[in-house]
């Protein structure tokens, strides 16, 4: 036990230590707020890619959000209709799907059709990661929420839908925010179904028509290009982006539990 | 008070609540009826719950229902306004009468019931993301009402009538999962009494407290009947004895004897009820 615990967390540390002496020490202000330099010079940074990453995933967000916590609310507050085993089961085994095959999918579904590569296409692809974990999170999150608290409700002669609204969504509100920081934190960090939607960029573009800079295509660029610099950088955007990953999870659970000491 | 009831909503169905109650309030019969149950049969599948139940409630009565544990008496309250219909597989035959209204009928819905006819449970189960104050109104808030003076007028009448506002008066905004569970009891009856329902259904509300909240409660009921008709389920005949005005005894889902209770603990009719009453059996 104690045997298989120490390798485990020894990967853990050692990947994170890996990833910081590697990457930290590149970075600087200008590697988070400057563009890509041209092949071969030195200097400049990953700023589109930043800016790039946040874009797609909110926008991500937006469309798995609403999908994603409405099944749940659908399966597990009408259950009569009986397929909520069946949504359930399908939603666990898109968990398991290859990241790369979501984009091959995402390619056929939007890119194809579109005619080019495009950051709403990346969004697309990314949501069809995050809905599963949103749903299953999110389902869990309901199935917690005592039924004495909707029978509560009901019984003060408040419809149904308000009950969901004004009661069950509140109850279970922090572990619903929990799952979907998780669902955008596993998206952030994909790199292959970005590959043939959103693509890449070298420029600055904010058009989610268009191609769009991420940071895990550019460390996948990076690393796998010729110069001794493209390594290093491709080290210092993997320490930004766990940071942000890791930041992100810090600071949202410090806030739930600030909130519910209230 | 009508004031509050017609910002509720709902108007064809609360001019006509109104009307009844005007009328109630003109002609204070000492043994009107406010529900009658006619025939009331539950069925979960295949088990037959409730059996050919016929009863009424008197208004602003207490009407007390007794039996073992698994007699149909929790789940006959339920249909009183139609909370059974969140159970999956309940079926119901018979009818139940809310001011000669049949509350099965075609086209009534069991939300307005459910308003008319409120309900405290046997655990205490107050809103926890909500403070002491939202709790009471939270028929109100999750309706839509957002006037702020008419719910701090709201909060106070019914604190005070559920006994709570000088426990809780200093600090309103306090988490109404923070109460003690005699406290969260009386705050869940304050949230019941808020949306002004004419029958007050409690479904063992004591059996989750200690001995000083159960009479607490116990009192209040006392104090409640003035405004409103009460019909509460208990496990416990002494309580039974103590708040009712009426019993009604079962046992297998059949209605074995209802009477006054003074007589029904005196001198019941059926033997059954005798032997129950007397410590026998349950």
């Amino acid at each position: 036990m104690l045997c298989c615990l120490s390798v485990s967390v020894f990967f853990l540390v050692a990947i994170l230590g890996y990833v910081l002496v590697n990457g930290a020490s590149y970075i600087n202000w200008e590697f988070l707020t400057a563009l890509p330099a041209p092949a071969g010079e030195s200097g400049g940074g990953i700023a589109n890619a930043l800016v790039g990453s946040l874009l797609i995933v909110i926008v991500a967000s937006l469309m798995a959000l609403p999908i994603g916590i409405g099944a749940a609310i659908f399966i597990n507050e009408f259950p009569s209709h009986g397929t909520g085993h069946t949504i359930r089961f399908l939603a666990e085994v898109l968990t398991g799907v290859p990241a790369i095959v979501v984009g091959l999918f995402a390619y056929d579904l939007v890119v194809k059709p579109w005619g080019g590569f495009s950051a709403f296409a990346g969004s697309v692809s990314y949501a069809f990661i995050m809905v599963p974990i949103i749903l299953i999170t999110a389902h869990e999150a309901l199935r917690l929420v005592p039924d004495s608290l909707r029978e509560a409700s009901l019984a003060l002669g408040i419809p149904k839908w308000r009950t969901i609204l004004g009661v069950v969504l509140p109850v279970s509100s922090r572990a619903l925010i929990t799952g979907v920081i998780l669902a955008i934190s596993r998206a952030l960090g994909e790199a292959a179904p970005m590959l043939f939607t959103a693509f890449g960029n070298p420029f600055w573009n904010l058009n989610m028509a268009k191609p769009m800079a991420t940071v895990p295509t550019l460390i996948y660029t990076y690393a796998t290009g010729p110069y001794e610099d493209w390594h290093r950088k491709a080290w210092a955007a993997s320490f930004v982006l766990l940071v942000v990953v890791l930041v992100t999870s810090v600071l949202t659970r410090a806030f739930l539990r600030g909130k519910s000491n209230e | 008070m009508n004031s509050e009831t017609t910002t509720m909503g709902s108007s064809f169905e609360n001019a006509q609540r109104i009307a009844v109650r005007t009328v109630a309030e003109a002609a204070p019969a000492a043994d009107m009826v406010r529900m009658r149950v006619e025939g009331l049969s539950v069925y979960y599948g295949k088990l037959h719950a409730v059996k050919q139940v016929t009863l009424s409630i008197r208004t602003n009565k207490a009407t007390a229902l007794i039996g073992p544990s698994g007699c149909g008496k929790s789940t006959f309250l339920r249909c009183l306004n139609r909370m059974h219909e969140l159970t999956p597989g309940a079926r119901v035959e018979g009818k139940v009468l809310l001011d000669e209204q049949d509350l099965y009928g075609a086209g009534v819905d069991p939300v307005d019931v459910r308003r008319r006819v409120g309900m405290v449970f046997q655990k205490p189960n107050p809103f926890p993301n909500m403070s002491v104050h939202d709790n009471v109104v939270a028929g109100f808030r999750l309706n839509g009402t957002r006037d702020r003076k008419l719910l701090d007028e709201v909060v106070e009448k019914n604190l005070r009538g559920a006994a709570l506002w000088d426990e809780v008066k200093d600090d309103l905004q306090k988490s109404g999962a923070s109460l003690s569970g005699g406290q969260q009891q009386r705050l869940c009856i304050a949230r019941a009494l808020a949306v002004n329902p004419e029958v007050l259904l409690m479904d063992e509300p004591c059996s989750a407290l200690d001995p000083i909240a159960t009479a607490k409660i116990e009192e209040l009921i006392h104090e409640l009947k003035e405004r409103v008709t009460i019909a509460i389920v208990t496990h416990n005949m002494q309580q039974a004895a103590r708040v009712s005005d009426y019993t009604g005894f079962f046992y297998l889902g059949e209605l074995v004897e209802f009477g006054e209770t003074g007589k029904l603990f005196t001198s019941p009719e059926k033997r059954q009820t005798e032997d129950y009453i007397t410590g026998r059996f349950g």
